[in-house]
Formats: structure tokens, sequence, C-alpha cells
């Protein structure tokens, strides 16, 4: 399957990279994502490093979020409106 | 029923007195003469962090999921506090010190759900929307942690219900 990925602020900015297309294997997880992403190297890994948020399609998700077809992720630190 | 939410992302600025009318309209056309109390709280830029002095932030967001996390909250509050109308407007993109960045405002039958709904409104704001601030000193400019108060705040409202 074919998803997006996305990230944000500070995410974006270790990662160099702020919208990606991945194929994945059948029920792949936003862990499988984390897992080929820190794959590309040491700048990801620092990325994705502690306490990270994940969204699928435009909702907060954890890690375990079982993924579809088409799907849209991101990657961003906490955030800090308001 | 009638629409008693709104939930706006965007670069300019906002008329405190705009959306203070434009929530009072959203609680009559709801339900006329149920509206007792109407709370409001209006977030400014500060022109100081723990460093010292800054110019002003630049804001980014996520398209697409921002809006619509800002109307999920909103709908949670009139959910939640029985309000009859609420409303957030926040601000993304390059602002200076002491511009607006954020509103909410509550419309209830009493006092107290109005305050504690734009509490909760701010308190999770910090929490479940997607921005992120910058901010910047001439050329320099560095993220904004989250505060470990922030957190407590909106734990405080996900503990209780």
């Amino acid at each position: 399957m074919h998803i997006t990925v996305k990230t944000f602020a500070q995410t974006r900015e270790l990662s160099g990279e702020d919208n990606i297309s991945l194929d994945l294997e059948p029920d792949a997880t936003i862990d499988t994502v984390i897992k080929h992403l820190t794959a590309r190297g040491s700048h990801w890994e620092l990325a994705l490093s502690g306490s990270i948020l994940s969204a699928r399609n435009h909702q907060l998700c954890d890690k375990q979020t079982v993924l579809n077809d088409g799907d849209e992720v991101a990657f961003f630190p906490p955030v800090t409106g308001g | 029923m009638s629409v008693n939410v709104f939930a706006l992302i965007q670069n300019e600025d906002f008329s405190h007195a705009q959306l203070h009318s434009q929530l009072q309209s959203y609680a009559n056309a709801y339900s006329l003469g149920g509206t007792g109390a109407i709370v409001t709280f209006t977030g400014l830029v500060r022109d100081f962090n723990s460093q010292g002095d800054i110019d002003g932030i630049e804001l980014e967001h996520y398209p697409g999921m921002t809006d619509k996390a800002l109307m999920l909250l909103v709908e949670q509050a009139v959910a939640r506090f029985s309000l009859t109308a609420a409303g957030a407007v926040h601000r993304i993109g390059r602002l200076y010190n002491n511009e607006q960045i954020v509103w909410v405002g509550a419309a209830a039958p009493h006092r107290q759900a109005a305050f504690d709904a734009a509490c909760f409104l701010m308190d999770m704001l910090k929490q479940s929307v997607p921005l992120w601030k910058k901010e910047f000193k001439g050329e320099r400019s560095q993220w904004v942690e989250t505060k470990a108060s922030d957190d407590k705040a909106a734990l405080k409202w996900m503990a209780s219900k």
C-alpha cells in the first residue's frame, strides 16, 4: 500500500523532508512508518526521537494505529499554540 | 437546530467586538433569551521570553488538520458545558509583539459554565491543535518548548468530566 508522510516544525527541520511517499507492506502501523524513516539515516532518528506526536488522516493517533492505502500520516513535536 | 459554533485559522488580525457579537447572535439563534453569560479570552504576543526580549513569533500549522482540530475542540466544549454558542480563532504566520494571536468565546445559561468553557478551550488548544510557535529576535529564532504547567492544565480537564 501507498501512504504520504508529512512533517512539521522541528520534525520537519531535523529530517529535512516535509512530504514523502512510502510503499509499505499490508497491515503496516505508525510504528512501521517510523522504522522505515529511521532507516533513512541518523537525521530521521533524531527527528523522530523524544515525545513526537503522530496523526493519521488529520487525527492524532498512537503508534499502534493500523494504516490503509492512501492514508496521510504526519509527525510533529508537542504543539505550542495559544 | 442552528449552527452555534465557529472555528477559524487565519493570517489576518481579528476584531474582538465583531467576534463577540457573532458569538452572541449565534447564541440568540440557538436559544433566544437562554444565554446568561458570555466569557471571551484574547491572547497577545508578549515581548519577552525566559531569555530576554523578542521581536515576535512565527506560527506554523498543519493545513487541513488545524481547522478540524479547532472545530472539534469547540464542539467538545459546547457538549461538555452545555453552551448556547462557542467560537475560537487562531492566527498563523508572523506576528509581532503585542499583536493578537488567539480568541476564544463561550456563551452559556450561567457564568460558571462560560468561564470553565473558556479555560477548557485554551488549555486543550495548547494540547490538541497542531500549531507551533517560533520566537524570533533579529535574524535569530528558536522553537517554543511545551510547558509542564500547560500539560498539567490540560490533564486536569482530561482527568475530570
